[in-house]
């Protein structure tokens, strides 16, 4: 959120939230004001017109956060401003003096530094006089920033204008739209900053999620193109191949695609790559999206490979979820939160084209290009297999997602003298001189091995009938 | 079930005593003029039957919650029962008896 903002909301300034129903923007206001208690020791009031104390403190804790700890450390102070226009008569002038008190109030017992009003368009509801409303609104509003606080103003997304009582024409400083919205039954919630005076902000949408750890914002496109290119070498994990790619296999830090047709062992491939890491002592993450984890452990060790000894150690983290489980939005999150815990310097996603059954290829390569960009920002070197149809030519379905990719390997299989053939070949890689030829390949149960280079190129038939 | 009033006679039907608070912030002329109201109308519909608390917010800002008070002047009626508010400065003689419960709503003319 502070990333996309270009450093957090304006302090001492006040800041518009909006959105529709259930586009959390109380949550959004009450992690603001939370973090500033956790995180920079600043105390904070939360005006709630719409909800009890109570009913927002068990709202949040099952986001995981604990108001009525903070409220007993004289950090929070929570106030329901209840406003019901059956009860209330107006008779002639008055002023909402008695709310400045209670906000007074309220700001001075804890030394707050920030303040919630959620939300405050309910006044508008309870009260008749629309031009005392306003003009006291504005008072308020002055009255926050001559304090100095840093406040957090929420409303409901009116027809026309940002809001139902036009409160952005008062808040001019910094303007948040939150929006819900569903497609192809996979909910997503974007966030957008409209305006912010005096700051260089992204104005892209931005997705975010409301989960168990409450909110988090994934910025798009804020990475920028400018990670650290690393001379450093790992090794696929097959001697041969390491040879290919200029005799020392991959960059640290960079991305390779291992696409081919069903059966050609991809993740054959991607295991050896993490088996060699974790032989190094790397940390590896693995996202499934297709086997379980089990299932997969039982299938590479028909190959020779043990990958359970790494999970044993704590080297080796499987993650696996069907990707029709949650939008794409929530798998990025999902990713970069296990890249964050977890700290792996390889990670595999096997195969990333089954995301393609929850968004658009343009959805699943905006998708990749944000986990790219994650992964080279942190010089983790990341390892994709993409599943190509066996009817299409491979580099037309690949094409969407290749162009991301430092090195890109095909694995073809193709039958021949009544036997199936295996046959690899880089296609390309970034900043190496790679061998050019095809070579054959066989899965044996010592790992994938590598033939020797075919004499023909092209791999006829008669040289493939002496193996 | 309220008494529909027809008159604008002091309530006898009531021996039930009117206790009012008026939050006011400060001596402000709002304020001033909206206990210079209250109390005219109180001698002229509730002589006798009635008793006044000022409480001033500026001095008891935690007074304010528990009355949920925004506005201000805000009259409170706190008793007889229910809780009945008016915000504003009271100009209104017929406003403030229909939300005292002095006189039904459908009589009101402004």
């Amino acid at each position: 959120m502070d990333e996309i903002t270009n450093g957090g909301l304006p302090l001492g300034r006040p800041t518009l939230v909006c959105g529709g129903a259930g586009s959390g923007k109380t949550l959004l206001a009450a992690s603001f004001l939370i973090n500033g208690i956790v995180e920079f020791g600043e105390p904070g009031v939360l005006v709630t017109f719409e909800e009890t104390a109570e009913e927002l403190a068990s709202d949040l804790a099952s986001l995981g956060y604990d108001l009525g700890k903070l409220i007993e450390a004289g950090k929070l102070v929570v106030d329901y401003v209840r406003v019901e226009r059956a009860e209330i008569e107006e008779t002639g002038e008055y002023d909402l003096e008695g709310l400045f008190v209670r906000l007074e109030h309220a700001i001075s017992s804890i030394g707050a530094k920030r303040i919630v009003l959620d939300t405050i368009e309910s006044l508008f509801a309870g009260l008749s006089n629309p031009g005392i409303l306003r003009a006291e609104l504005r008072r308020l509003f002055r009255w926050l920033k001559d304090k100095g606080l840093t406040a957090v103003l929420t409303g409901e997304r009116g027809e026309a204008a940002l809001t139902r009582q036009g409160l952005e024409e008062y808040v001019s400083d910094a303007v948040i739209l939150l929006d819900h919205r569903v497609r192809d039954q996979v909910s997503t919630r974007r966030l957008r900053i409209v305006k912010y005076r005096g700051s260089h902000h992204g104005t892209n949408e931005y997705p975010f999620l409301i989960d168990r750890d409450g909110l988090s914002v994934l910025p798009v496109t804020s990475l920028g193109l400018s990670h650290p290119a690393l001379k450093d070498r790992v090794s696929t994990g097959v001697a041969q191949l390491d040879e290919m790619l200029s005799g020392r296999g991959y960059y640290r830090g960079s991305t390779v695609l291992l696409s081919g047709t069903a059966g050609t062992g991809k993740t054959s491939l991607a295991a050896h790559f993490v088996d060699a890491a974790c032989r190094r002592g790397e940390r590896c993450l693995y996202f499934l999206f297709e086997e379980s984890p089990q299932q997969l452990v039982r299938n590479m060790r028909s190959i020779g490979i043990d990958l359970q000894q790494w999970v044993d150690r704590g080297l080796l983290q499987f993650l696996a979820d069907r990707p029709s489980r949650f939008g794409l939005e929530t798998h990025l999150a999902g990713m970069q939160r296990a890249v964050r815990t977890f700290k792996p310097s390889v990670t595999v996603a096997d195969p990333v084209t089954n995301l393609l059954t929850v968004g658009t290829q343009s959805d699943v390569r905006s998708m990749l290009t944000r986990v790219i960009d994650y992964l080279k920002l942190e010089a983790i070197t990341g390892l994709f297999t993409s599943l190509t149809p066996g009817t299409r030519e491979f580099e037309e379905t690949d094409a969407g997602i290749s162009s991301l990719m430092d090195t890109w390997i095909v694995l073809t299989v193709a039958e021949q003298n009544r036997t199936r053939r295996r046959r690899l070949s880089v296609l390309k890689s970034r900043g190496m001189a790679h061998s050019q030829s095809v070579r054959e390949y066989m899965l044996t149960d010592q790992g994938l091995q590598v033939l020797d280079e075919e004499p023909a190129t092209r791999g006829g038939g008669k040289a493939a009938a002496r193996v | 079930m309220q008494t529909q009033l027809n008159t604008v006679t002091p309530l006898s039907s009531s021996s039930e005593t009117f206790l009012l608070r008026l939050y006011v912030a400060g001596q402000t002329p709002k304020c001033v003029r909206a206990f210079e109201n209250l109390k005219r109308i109180c001698e002229e519909y509730l002589a006798g039957n009635y008793h006044i608390e000022m409480v001033d917010l500026l001095q008891n800002p935690q007074l304010a919650r528990g009355d949920q008070i925004l506005a201000v002047p805000t009259l409170v009626r706190r008793l007889p029962e229910p809780i009945k508010k008016i915000i504003g400065d009271l100009s209104n003689t017929e406003r403030v008896l229909v939300g005292l419960d002095l006189r039904p709503a459908r009589r009101l003319n402004t």
